[in-house]
Parts: C-alpha cells; sequence; structure tokens
C-alpha cells in the first residue's frame, strides 16, 4: 500500500518509521504498514479504497468520517490507524450484504433522509452503534446519538425518521 | 491535516511506559484517547517525536467502590464514567458532567486521565473534579504520590505533573451533601463550554474562567458563611481572570458566572 504524504522529510533526513498493523475490516483481516502518523480514515480510505468513510472538517467535529471500532462510534480522523491494532472496524461499506441493503440504509432511501449525501455514511454509523445498544430509541435518543455528526442539507428532520424506521423494521426481522 | 511524522511505542504496563518516557525524556509524550492531543498534533502545535501509547496498557480502565471513595482507573473512558451505575448512585455531578463532553464519538474515545493530565481551562471535568475535592495519584521513575485536586492544575495547560510522570488514578470522596449542580453555557447544543459551573454542596469549581480551572472562593466564602444562593453567586466572578475570545469577552464571561453560579446552586439546593 503506497500513500503519498505532501510532505515526507528532506531526503537523506531522518528515516520515516514505519509499524505493521493487522486490523480486521468489515470482517476481513488486513495487514498494512504504515507511517504511526497515518489516520485510520486515510488508511480506510487511500489505503484500502474504501471511500464511503468521507473525510469533512478532519478537526473532529462533523461526524462524516464516523467509523465503528469494535462496535464503538468514534471518528476515524482523530485516531492513528495504529491504535486500531487488532480491532474490528466496520464501516459504511459493510453494512449491505450482496444482495440486501441494511435497514438503516434502507431507511435513508424510504424517508429521505440524504440530500447530497456527504454526512450519510457517519450518521449511519453513529445510527448503527446506536442501534446496537439501544433496539427501541425514542426520537430524542436518536438525536442525542447523533449530535456528533452535522448535516449541512437536510435539517436532520428526516435523519431522525430515517433511523426510527430501521429501527422498526430491524426489530419486526429480529422478532420474525 | 497531517501531523509530523513521530515514532510510536505501544507500552504494555505502566512499568513500560514510565521506562520509555524516562528513555525519551522531552521528545515524548503519552497517547491516551488522542481526543486533545491528535487536534493539537494535526494543526502541528504539538510534535512529540515519540508517542507513548497507553491504551493497551491493562488495569487502568476501572470505577471501583472503595467505601468512602470512588477510585476511577485513569484510562476510564468518558463513555464508562457516564454510565456507570455506582458513579450515577454515588457521584451524579461527575456522571452527569462526563456526559455533557463533547459529542458520544469524543466520549467513547477520551479518558478522564487525559481529560485531567491536559490542563485545559475550558475542559469540563477538572471543574468538577475540583469541586469534588479529588486525590489524583500519580507513578513516576520514584513512585507513587497523592496530588490534591486544588495543587494540579497550574496553568493554561500546566499540571502538578512532572513530564516522565503517569497519572494512575483519581480518588473521589463521597460528598456530605448531596445536592450537586452542573451548568454549561454553550453556542451550540454540543460545544465547549464559554463558562460552566460545577457545584457540589458548597464547593463551587468553574469552567474557562482563568488560566487555569478554578474554584469561586469568594462564592464558597459566602456560603459558608450563610449566604442564599442569589447573595452568593453574585461574588462568583472575584478572583477570577477570565479569557477573551470570539465567544465572548472577560466582561461577558464574569456575567455568565454570576448567573451561572446561581442557577448550579438553586439546581442543588432544589434537588433532582
Ligand atoms: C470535538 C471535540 C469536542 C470536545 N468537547 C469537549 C467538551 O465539551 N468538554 C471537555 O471537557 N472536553 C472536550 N473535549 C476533549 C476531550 O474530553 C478529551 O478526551 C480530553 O480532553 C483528553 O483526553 P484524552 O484521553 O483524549 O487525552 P489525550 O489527547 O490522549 O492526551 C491529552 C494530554 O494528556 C496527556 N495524558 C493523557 N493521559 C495521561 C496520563 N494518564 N498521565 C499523564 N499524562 C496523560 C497526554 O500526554 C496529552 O498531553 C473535546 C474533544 C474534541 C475532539
Ligand atoms: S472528518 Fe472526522 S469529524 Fe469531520
Ligand atoms: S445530506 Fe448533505 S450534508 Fe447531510
Amino acid at each position: 500500500m503506497t500513500i503519498i504524504y505532501e510532505e515526507t522529510g528532506a531526503e537523506g533526513g531522518p528515516e520515516i518509521p514505519q509499524q505493521r498493523v493487522t486490523i480486521r475490516v468489515n470482517g476481513r483481516k488486513v495487514i498494512a504498514e504504515v507511517e504511526p502518523r497515518l489516520l485510520l480514515a486515510h488508511l480506510l480510505r487511500h489505503g484500502m479504497g474504501l471511500t464511503g468513510t468521507h473525510t469533512g472538517c478532519d478537526t473532529t467535529n462533523c461526524g462524516a468520517c464516523t467509523v465503528l471500532v469494535d462496535g464503538r462510534a468514534v471518528k476515524s480522523c482523530t485516531m492513528f490507524a495504529v491504535q486500531a491494532e487488532g480491532r474490528e472496524v466496520t464501516t459504511v461499506e459493510g453494512l449491505a450484504t450482496q444482495s440486501e441493503l441494511h435497514p438503516l440504509q434502507e431507511g435513508f432511501k424510504e424517508e429521505h433522509g440524504l440530500q447530497c449525501g456527504f454526512c450519510t455514511p457517519g450518521m449511519m454509523m453513529a445510527a448503527k452503534a446506536l442501534l446496537d445498544r439501544n433496539p427501541d430509541p425514542t426520537e430524542e435518543d436518536i438525536r442525542w446519538g447523533l449530535s456528533g455528526n452535522l448535516c449541512r442539507c437536510t435539517g436532520y428532520q428526516n435523519i431522525v425518521k430515517s433511523v426510527l424506521w430501521a429501527a422498526e423494521k430491524l426489530r419486526s426481522q429480529s422478532a420474525g | 491535516m497531517i501531523p509530523a511524522p513521530f515514532s510510536y511505542q505501544r507500552a504494555g504496563s505502566v512499568e513500560e511506559a514510565l521506562d520509555l518516557v524516562t528513555e525519551h525524556g522531552d521528545e515524548a509524550k503519552f497517547l491516551a484517547g488522542g481526543h486533545s492531543l491528535l487536534p493539537l498534533m494535526k494543526l502541528r502545535l504539538a510534535t512529540p517525536e515519540v508517542l507513548i501509547d497507553l491504551g493497551r496498557v491493562p488495569g487502568l480502565s476501572y470505577i471501583e467502590d472503595r467505601g468512602g471513595h470512588v477510585a476511577i482507573g485513569a484510562l476510564t473512558r468518558h463513555r464508562e464514567v457516564e454510565t456507570s451505575g455506582l458513579l450515577v448512585r454515588e457521584l451524579p455531578l461527575l456522571a452527569h458532567a462526563a456526559g455533557q463532553v463533547g459529542d458520544p464519538q469524543v466520549r467513547h474515545r477520551g479518558t478522564i486521565g487525559g481529560s485531567l493530565a491536559h490542563g485545559d481551562p475550558a475542559s469540563d471535568l477538572p471543574a468538577v473534579i475540583l469541586a469534588l475535592d479529588a486525590t489524583l495519584v500519580a507513578r513516576g521513575p520514584s513512585g507513587e504520590r497523592e496530588i490534591a485536586a486544588g495543587d494540579f492544575f497550574q496553568s493554561l495547560f500546566e499540571t502538578a505533573l512532572a513530564p516522565d510522570e503517569l497519572l494512575t488514578e483519581i480518588r473521589v470522596p463521597k460528598p456530605a451533601t448531596a445536592g450537586w449542580g452542573f451548568q454549561k453555557f454553550t453556542k451550540r447544543g454540543i460545544d465547549w463550554a464559554i463558562v460552566g459551573v460545577a457545584v457540589q454542596g458548597h464547593s463551587v469549581g468553574l469552567v474557562n474562567m482563568g488560566p487555569a480551572p478554578l474554584r469561586a472562593g469568594a462564592t464558597e466564602e459566602a456560603l459558608a458563611g450563610g449566604a442564599g444562593p442569589r447573595e452568593a453567586a453574585a461574588l462568583a466572578a472575584e478572583g477570577t481572570s477570565p479569557p477573551g475570545d470570539n465567544n465572548g469577552s472577560p466582561g461577558y464571561r464574569e456575567h455568565l458566572a454570576r448567573v451561572l453560579v446561581r442557577r448550579a446552586l438553586e439546581q442543588a439546593t432544589a434537588g433532582p
């Protein structure tokens, strides 16, 4: 895997340290040689081509880069790839199966939970972390659970409806 | 924004972390949740040559009832503090305030030890730890020592910790009086406090009212002398030196401190 930085130190300067990391990404084991300063978001996007994880603000504010690390929503722009050693990372690409969308993806489609779609992967991953712990959230729970994610288009109303839709579908699936 | 290069060391134990910091000296920094350090590194305001990752050090993440106090491991994440049944019962001020730190993703990564060791006067938990009269436990090359919260925060991003000392535990006494209050004034729903206030009984901690987290001494004295919330809160800005920035002038922050201290004291008196 090659990642090119805008600045890699002068020629003949100190050698850039490399570190080996082993991570499971969407169930697949990945081994990479990375610079310790490589952000998890960049390993996913540039290293692995999983461009569903967006980087919006790069300052831990917008949540577009949200992924699950061992089931918990984190902002992958604020974690070094080396910190994910041995962890299980889930990105938006890990939601759907070959044949079926995840209920969250269906929900966003049914309830028009997106306009430009930039925030959507992060919204869905934050929502997944929420629903995994709380399958029957109130509207308030959802707003609180998504409070680390910004959307510049929708006004949030339909995002909340999308997550409610998904929660109901997931509950009926597990009941059925 | 790409941080400057550094070499990465993963500490497997407290002893190893201390050995590594002794070996690398001033060039090294500890990495806990990374939610203060990483943003600074991206801006290249911090350029450590060696990062010592504490993330895998076992036995530093716990919340334990020790009779008169609750002991919290330095690596305990905000989310664990927020949702701990023990803390919700015994130290509801701390559990509540931890739930107001940043957003869910921030609370999943940030640690109580990192929050305190960072020494940021705009952080919520230092004011809470002050109001609760906690004791911080540090381990260094020459052993372990206890530091009272009141002696811990010294100046902007400066604490009583030596560069080669590791914060390991926070001991929070169970409060004698149950009443508590927490007020955080923000520009947006989820944000850093422009001013914040933590009250437990007659102890009052202030967020963002000076270069270091501090207590509202004049208010506390008035309360001890029998003053009511309104009267005591009028003294909240005495002895403070709040910063001016694009969120507010020092005068505006002084006004906020008086209003928020009154609200927090009333909240403490009214009960949950
Ligand atoms: C978007 C965003 C919003 C936030 N909002 C808030 C907020 O509203 N309120 C608030 O209070 N905070 C807020 N924070 C900060 C957050 O609480 C951080 O988690 C916390 O300040 C630092 O904890 P950390 O574990 O991430 O520490 P790190 O970033 O890993 O470390 C911070 C500093 O402490 C040192 N350190 C860490 N652990 C130890 C230890 N055990 N012993 C010695 N030194 C140590 C490190 O070397 C470093 O210098 C926010 C952060 C972000 C990114
Ligand atoms: S890109 Fe990570 S929070 Fe915005
Ligand atoms: S749909 Fe455009 S940012 Fe949310």
